[in-house]
């Protein structure tokens, strides 16, 4: 039986539907990234999940308890992080687990101590998290979700506002969990995180647009081999790309240039092209299609 | 202990000791505010200035005068030497009162038919209304003493008595200290500001914060987070009525005549009221600033319209319905009779009974309100 089963779910909020339709399940001991610009849904669907707000229609069981009904239920199983990490800042760190601890009714000191060192925190329980850097104030709340233990986590955005390092760690902290057996619900918009996935669903309006494995996605959804051309003057070779045959996308991309190149087209044709636009070709080598690749493609659709 | 509700009141606590300042103004607050409406908030008339124009120049207006001057409500602070200028020290206030004794006073006096014109400012309604009545009350003994003066000169062995004497006690306040009467409205205004204020700002501020939806996907009933939040301040503000009523006690030395334990008891049951509308104006209210404005806005109504600065009696008839509405009205009954009579339960059981009915629906309403927003 999946963790997480959703039919048809769908949320309106008077003439703005936030979720529209979605279906999907989750399997035990997954890490499923749910992927989507700002305002696509997510945290729609997650606060769905939590019996947080009600759905306009369509069902959704959780641990198989459904979400609406039995929220109680799922509640004392699941574990949830939000965007805002739900930190008191005038406690120190203890102080927040002990408070979140007492609250599932675990005031074991043991306990605690176990949870903060899970989240790498061991040995900074006295300081206050008013003076915590972002990156610490993210593993106190990702400890709270946890202090119970729960089998299933869901991780609204908890990468938001935190440096490049402190979001590498913290994907650590997410696959030891994962490999305790903890299955994962995690939403963010960064797509070099939901590589990360077991699987990803990719968000947009309300809509799922998709999920599956990353790469089942980029082999279904990028419709063409990918090319990285370094090339001089940037701009003009942009222009000549975009009109040359079996050209889908072409983009800047830093300092050079990115195609997604489908039949008729092939490396000869690019080569060819930006010669006749007076471009000065350094190299063009073959490149790796990306989640953004897959995204930009189903959002076109 | 059910393990929830001690760890959300424990962390209450530890937020409210954590921030000193906050801490402090419970603390320091309730105590400026009863010097404050201890002394300044005072209906007692003292030292009226007094302009005198005397025209007779005559030992007997100067007995008047004396008769004036031994009472402390006026004292002689002007002597005037024409009409134009009593009228000018009073315009500019210098004066509140004056005194017109007429040229020929000593000889109507002797005739028996001596008149004096007392004016009077106005502006003030209360210190004039205590005023008229003592300048009225001074003369009328100075006549009396003037006319038994009179009689025992003349020889005759009739000592002299009023047809009718009414014999006046004041009791539970016999010097009429504003005090006494202030004191009791300041406890109840206190509990009520500070248990609205505080809940209501503990609670709008997790929504702030974003903790509230922390709390709501944890196992956390709505009645552990609603008494979790608010029992906290119940003791904070139990506390301060304590420290009111000592310090009220020692310095300005209100008496506690009736049983502290009934007292305290009777401030938990009007704590209902302040800490229902304070959880009501959580459920409105996004900001601690709108919250505080909530409560402001039912604040003064109920010091207005709960006869702690204006008698009930002197409203107009509307008002006085309305007054019925406000928990505070019963409580500084109740409150200012426990103190000043030191008398039981029993004579203040309807007072008592109708706080106890609006607190139970107040917080009730408040509380059912609260737990749909949560849920």
């Amino acid at each position: 039986m999946p963790v997480i089963s959703v039919q048809n779910l769908t949320r309106k909020f008077g003439e703005f539907t936030a979720v529209d339709h979605v279906s999907f399940a989750v399997e035990e001991g997954e890490v499923v990234g749910y992927l989507g610009p700002n305002g696509s849904g997510k945290t729609t669907t997650i606060r769905m999940l939590l019996g947080l707000i009600a759905p306009s229609s369509g069902e959704a069981s959780v641990l198989g308890y459904d979400v609406f009904r039995q929220s109680e239920e799922v509640r004392a199983r699941a574990g949830y992080m939000s965007q805002k990490f739900a930190i008191y800042d005038d406690l120190t760190v203890l102080e927040n687990l002990q408070f979140y601890g007492g609250v599932y009714g675990i005031n074991d000191p043991k306990r605690l101590q176990e949870t903060l060192a899970h989240v790498g925190l061991g040995g900074h329980e006295n300081a206050l998290t008013r003076e915590l850097s972002a990156g610490w104030r993210q593993r106190l709340a990702l400890g709270i979700a946890i202090v119970h233990r729960p089998k299933l986590l869901f991780l609204d955005e908890p990468t938001s506002g935190v440096d490049p390092n402190a979001r590498r760690a913290f994907w650590d902290l997410i696959y030891d969990l994962a490999a305790e057996g903890v299955t994962i619900l995690v939403t963010t918009h960064y797509m070099d995180e939901a590589e990360y996935c077991n699987r990803v669903g990719m968000m947009r309006n309300g809509k799922l647009l998709a999920m599956d494995t990353p790469l089942a996605l980029k082999e279904q959804y990028v419709p063409g081999d990918v090319y990285e051309i370094y090339a001089q003057p940037l701009l003009a070779g942009l222009a000549a790309l975009e009109a040359a045959p079996g050209v889908i996308r072409a983009a800047l991309a830093g300092d050079h240039l990115r195609v997604i190149l489908q039949a008729p087209g092939s490396p000869t044709s690019l080569q060819q092209a930006l010669n006749s636009a007076g471009v000065q070709v350094q190299s063009i080598q073959a490149g790796e299609r990306t989640l953004e690749d897959v995204f930009l493609h189903l959002a076109k659709e | 202990m059910n393990s929830r509700l001690f760890s959300i009141i424990r962390k209450e606590f530890i937020q409210i000791f954590r921030d000193k300042r906050t801490l402090a103004l419970i603390l320091v607050i309730p105590i400026m505010q009863l010097f404050l409406l201890g002394y300044a908030a005072t209906n007692d008339v003292r030292n009226v200035p007094l302009a005198v124009f005397d025209q007779s120049n005559s030992p007997e207006a100067r007995a008047l005068l004396d008769a004036y001057r031994a009472a402390d409500y006026f004292s002689v602070a002007y002597t005037a030497h024409s009409e134009a200028e009593i009228q000018s020290l009073i315009e500019t206030g210098k004066a509140r009162a004056a005194l017109l004794i007429p040229p020929d006073y000593p000889v109507r006096l002797s005739e028996g038919n001596a008149q004096v014109m007392f004016i009077l400012d106005g502006s003030d309604p209360s210190v004039a209304a205590t005023s008229l009545s003592a300048a009225q009350l001074i003369g009328q003994n100075h006549a009396t003493a003037i006319l038994s003066q009179k009689v025992s000169r003349s020889g005759q062995n009739l000592k002299l008595q009023p047809p009718v004497s009414v014999s006046t006690t004041v009791w539970y306040n016999p010097d009429l200290i504003s005090a006494h009467f202030m004191i009791p409205g300041v406890i109840g205004m206190i509990l009520y500001a500070i248990t609205a204020i505080l809940t209501a700002s503990a609670i709008v501020r997790e929504r702030e914060r974003g903790t509230i939806e922390q709390l709501i996907v944890t196992p956390i009933r709505s009645w552990e987070l609603v008494i979790g939040k608010v029992l906290p301040y119940t003791i904070l503000a139990l506390f301060d009525t304590l420290e009111v009523l000592l310090v009220g006690n020692w310095w300005f030395g209100v008496p506690i005549r009736g049983s502290m334990l009934l007292i305290m008891v009777v401030s938990a049951i009007f704590l209902l009221s302040g800490l229902g509308v304070g959880l009501f104006a959580s459920t409105i209210a996004n900001t601690q600033q709108e919250a505080m404005l909530t409560v402001w806005m039912t604040l003064l109504p109920a010091i207005f319209l709960s006869g702690f600065f204006f008698p009930l009696e002197a409203m107009p008839q509307v008002l006085q319905w309305v007054s019925y509405l406000m928990p505070l009205r019963y409580y500084l009954s109740i409150i200012r009779v426990l103190l000043l009579k030191g008398v039981g339960i029993s004579s203040i059981l309807p007072d008592l009974i109708a706080l106890t009915a609006f607190g139970i629906f107040i917080m009730g309403a408040a509380a059912l309100r609260f737990r749909k927003r949560l849920d």
